[in-house]
């Protein structure tokens, strides 16, 4: 028994055992000096369990009596989630090196937060969806501060980590209720109380606070405060890492907790996101108009995507979480190719992150700037690039669930939006020359994944890479 | 060749691949290399367009040369012309060698400037073959990306502020036409045009918090297309994107606006609003009708008043435009054929217009009216055809612009008296307008110091206006070549029109009956 459940676990006990392994071994020898050969080992390893994942994953497997889910869902989120973080990690180490912020630990921290958001992606019991996620975000605050000698990366790591307390008490305090009124912490045995009629009003507070606990996580409105300075504070690699495969985490488990405990309640639940859909949409727009910072302006694009992927979520349907699902692997695609964009943003040198700088980088560099108005574009969901299909996606699958308010105020949104995507386009191409430019030359890593980011938006066009039917099965396995 | 349509549209966006990739350095020879190219594939996309002309039959008000494939979601690939569209594929393919010819002195990063013109060419043939609606709106919205380079990147003093209105104004226009895309797909589950045209939308009314909604669901989609369509149009009173747009966009920037992009919206009224929501556009025809009367009335008072040439003639359009979605509106056979020959007409006109603006533009680099006066004493060649135009746009007979106008007045004239006697004032005020201007800007005696040296038109600039000035006087005189290839079509779509309007009026009887 105990065989077969650990084979079922045996990517995540890979990479753990790997994660302890060398950090004791780095420990013991050269320390930092390995910090460069343990971010490309950490990086293929991600690679190939993701290609083992993919390669090998077969139906619905279940270990430790449920609190552990291996389902085609589980598997979809963790491939993006392996392959975003390595991209990620690839991007930083030249980065880093170059700051003197390449510590051994980082690649090892970043390979626990990754063992920390395949448990929550699988999590099919509170108690391990608890484990997962503190596991996730405990690595997380610490390589928030890494710059320990920089006030803003400091106040960046004790913010997310003063906020993630919070929520993740909200979030205890949830589970702590729905225990008590249904008897059980697995969801198999939640989704059982609830299928008898109407959620007890105890059950229905919990789940609204277990809500709030994870809208915490992917950041939507009302709990995004933290977002943008996080974002700013921290250096730009980790924040890179941010905005991609944790919120890829956040949200499949958002949408395993809906579907798989309270799959029988969708109406209790769908107005509560709808809510907060439709509020980050609008304040991801909005908010981001004013800044000049590029770091803080992603930071509230990533909170308007957020409303968007859960526009696909409030709709409580197959289709709906098919769509997040593409919604969050194509985000994660453009945001990859944007912050290679953003990391190769410097100055003599010093990283800087004011929009202002761009102006007229077509002049100076016209491929990298060609590749960001491609992104932009994308993230702006201008069609025909692969954006607009994400978009695409959650509208009909709002819209199917009868929520067409809830579409009308996306493409609204998404109309305010397109505005401060623009505004980097217009630097970069309508701006006036200045002296003062950006360096010139940009990291091959770098380049290379600017350049596949936008040919993937471009291309992906004819197909979506043949993912649509990937997303559909892994979204039915999770709603019946 | 199975695949004719797909070949001609995405011929010029090949050209443009081509351009990002081989061509390198922006000295002379590459940007001569790149003017090059660009006007042959654009040439070579009007030669092989003609075959769609050839192959088309008249006749047949089906869909033509359909091409079907499969795409993600449920959506297709699927490519076809019928009467409606195919003169529409025809001005998009005759329109881009002359106006790549007219950018032969394009300096500031011409290569750029030639990918966009190309690519903005697929995305317009697209619209007008696309019969898959994600489709058609995906050609429709990604024309947007070029033209917001194009009037940023090569534009006025002013074009900033200019490329983001005409961005964010018709983005805003066309996301609602997508949530209704969406609705119509899950209403008829599926997103083919040819389907959609013989689906029957909801027609019953209903009411949202209170307010009742005559037509249903079909009124509604009407709405969501119409905030589209009639930004695009540009109808008043929406229509203050396009002088913006077109003072500050490039000469070739402003005739591909005039000439193409605004019979889109003309294209798409009658490609979605008439066939697919005959109800609904009935319900709001009398609202359609008296905002397209005032477009004439009051943009072409605004055009008087103007001092920019570029101004009055961005006004002037959107009081063409208003004849053009009248007669649409007309639901008549006249008024329709009235409605598409304008639509053609005018790209004529108005292309030439502009690259008439552009020539003394080149000279003198100001559109101001009160910096020129008396050309004619220095460029009779000039002075003639700008004559002509002039007269074109007037509606002067024996040009095309007098047979667009008459046949979407004598269509109107059946269906409301009252719309077609305000109407027909503009005629004499576009008289006023454009004589006007001509007199300001040709006549007189030539007094300014600055205008002593000012050079008649270059042989290259002849022979862009030349295809024009034959085109006009053709279908001025001779008319027929059009309407016997639309006729048909239209006459189906009208027909089919009246038929649904029946149904649905012994429909709603038969429930109020109940």
């Amino acid at each position: 028994m105990l065989a077969a459940d650990l084979t079922v676990i045996l990517p995540e006990i890979i990479l753990a055992v790997y994660a302890m392994g060398a950090l004791l071994a780095a420990v013991y020898t050269v320390k930092d000096g390995a910090a460069s050969l343990l971010v490309w080992t950490t990086a293929g390893l991600f690679l190939a369990v993701a290609a083992w994942i993919g390669l090998n994953g077969q139906g619905t497997n279940v270990a430790f009596n449920g609190m552990f889910v291996d389902d085609a869902f589980a598997r979809f989120a963790k491939i993006i989630i392996l392959a975003s973080a390595a991209a990620v990690l690839l991007m930083s180490e030249g980065y880093m090196q170059r700051k003197g912020l390449l510590r051994f630990e980082y690649p090892l921290l970043i390979a626990l937060a990754t063992v920390g958001m395949m448990m929550m992606v699988s999590a099919g019991d509170l108690m391990a969806l608890y484990m997962g996620l503190e596991l996730q975000s405990l690595a997380l605050y610490v390589v928030a501060s890494l710059r320990r000698d920089s006030l803003k990366s400091t106040e960046a790591g004790l913010k997310y980590f003063v906020l993630g307390a919070l929520s993740s008490g909200l979030l205890l305090y949830g589970a702590s209720l729905v225990y008590g009124y249904a008897g059980t912490t697995l969801f198999s045995g939640i989704v059982q109380t609830a299928v008898h009629g109407d959620l007890s009003l105890g059950l229905l507070f919990g789940l609204v606070f277990l809500i709030a606990g994870l809208a915490f996580k992917v950041s939507a409105v009302p709990f995004h405060m933290w977002t943008p300075d996080v974002y700013e504070g921290s250096p730009t690699p980790v924040t890179a890492f941010f905005a991609t495969a944790p919120k890829v985490a956040a949200m499949a488990l958002f949408a395993r907790v809906m579907h798989d405990a309270f799959g029988a309640a969708v109406s209790d639940w769908t107005q509560v996101i709808a809510l907060l859909s439709v509020l980050s949409m609008f304040l991801g727009a909005i908010a981001a108009i004013g800044q000049t910072n590029i770091k803080r302006l992603m930071a509230f694009s990533s909170i308007a995507h957020m409303g968007y992927a859960l526009m696909g979520l409030a709709a409580g349907t197959a289709f709906g979480v098919q769509a997040m699902l593409i919604y969050m692997a194509i985000y994660v695609t453009m945001n990859v190719g944007t912050f290679a964009f953003i990391l190769s943003m410097e100055r003599d040198g010093q990283p800087i992150a004011n929009i202002g700088s761009l102006n007229m980088l077509s002049k100076r560099e016209p491929g990298k700037a060609l590749a960001m108005l491609v992104l932009l574009f994308s993230l702006a969901g201008v069609p025909p690039l692969v954006g607009f299909f994400g978009k695409l996606y959650v509208l009909r699958a709002a819209y199917e669930a009868g929520l067409a308010w809830l579409a009308i105020a996306g493409v609204i949104a998404s109309v305010i939006g397109a505005f401060y995507y623009l505004r980097i386009v217009f630097y970069m191409y309508f701006g006036e020359e200045q002296d003062d430019a950006l360096d010139s030359g940009t990291p091959p890593v770098l380049y290379g994944m600017l350049m596949a980011s936008a040919v993937i938006m471009v291309v992906g066009v004819v197909n979506l890479f043949g993912i649509e039917s990937v997303a559909a099965a892994a979204a039915a396995t999770l709603v019946e | 060749m199975d695949n004719l349509l797909s070949i001609v549209t995405f011929l010029p966006m090949l050209a443009a691949v081509i351009l990002m990739v081989f061509l390198r350095g922006d000295d002379e020879a590459a940007n001569r290399n790149a003017k090059w190219l660009s006007l042959i594939a654009t040439s070579a996309t009007f030669l092989i367009s003609l075959f769609i002309l050839f192959q088309f039959d008249p006749q047949n008000t089906g869909f033509q040369m359909v091409e079907e494939g499969e795409w993600l979601l449920g959506l297709q690939y699927k490519m076809g012309v019928d009467g409606i569209s195919v003169l529409f594929v025809m001005l998009t393919t005759f329109m881009m060698p002359l106006v790549i010819a007219a950018s032969w002195d394009v300096q500031h990063r011409v290569k750029e400037y030639m990918i966009a013109f190309l690519l903005l060419e697929t995305l317009m043939l697209g619209v007008f073959m696309a019969l898959d609606l994600v489709l058609f709106y995906l050609f429709f919205e990604a024309g947007l990306i070029p033209m917001f380079l194009i009037i940023g990147i090569w534009g006025g003093k002013n074009r900033i502020y200019a490329s983001f209105k005409f961005f964010l104004y018709t983005f805003l226009g066309s996301v609602l036409m997508l949530v209704a895309m969406v609705g119509m797909f899950a209403d008829a589950g599926t997103t083919d045009i040819e389907a959609l045209m013989t689906h029957q939308f909801a027609s019953e009314t209903f009411s949202i918090l209170g307010v009742q909604i005559i037509g249903g669901l079909q009124t509604l989609l009407f709405i969501a297309f119409f905030a589209s369509f009639a930004v695009k149009m540009p109808m008043w009173p929406v229509h203050t994107w396009l002088p913006d747009a077109h003072v500050q966009a490039p000469t070739a920037g402003s005739v591909v606006l005039a000439a193409i992009l605004l019979k889109m919206g003309g294209y798409g009224f009658l490609r979605f609003s008439l066939p697919m929501f005959p109800v609904g556009s009935e319900v709001l025809t009398p609202l359609v009708l008296w905002m397209s009367v005032i477009a004439i009335v009051y943009t072409s008072l605004v055009a008087l008043v103007q001092e920019d040439m570029k101004k009055l003639i961005a006004y002037s359009s959107v009081a063409h435009m208003g004849y053009v979605t009248m007669g649409i509106f007309a639901g008549n056979q006249q008024g329709i054929d009235g409605a598409i020959f304008q639509m053609i007409s005018h790209g004529f006109i108005s292309g030439a217009l502009f690259l008439c603006v552009g020539v003394i533009y080149d000279r003198m680099h100001t559109r101001n009216i009160d910096a020129y006066g008396g050309l004619v004493n220095r460029m009779p060649a000039y002075a003639l055809i700008f004559m002509l135009f002039t007269m074109a746009n007037v509606g002067l007979p024996g040009t095309s612009g007098f047979v667009g106008e008459f046949l979407t007045l004598v269509g109107i004239f059946q269906v409301n008296t009252w719309v077609a006697l305000f109407a027909t004032s503009g005629v004499i005020l576009s008289a006023a307008y454009a004589l006007w201007l001509y007199r300001r800007v040709v006549m007189g005696d030539l007094i300014k110091e600055s205008l002593k040296t000012i050079k008649d038109m270059s042989r290259r600039e002849r022979a862009i206006f030349a295809p024009l000035v034959v085109a006009t006087l053709l279908f001025g005189v001779y008319p027929a070549p059009i309407l016997d290839t639309i006729g048909p079509s239209v006459e189906a779509l009208v027909s089919n029109y009246q038929i649904a309007l029946a149904e649905a009026g012994t429909a709603t009887q038969v429930a109020a009956s109940q």
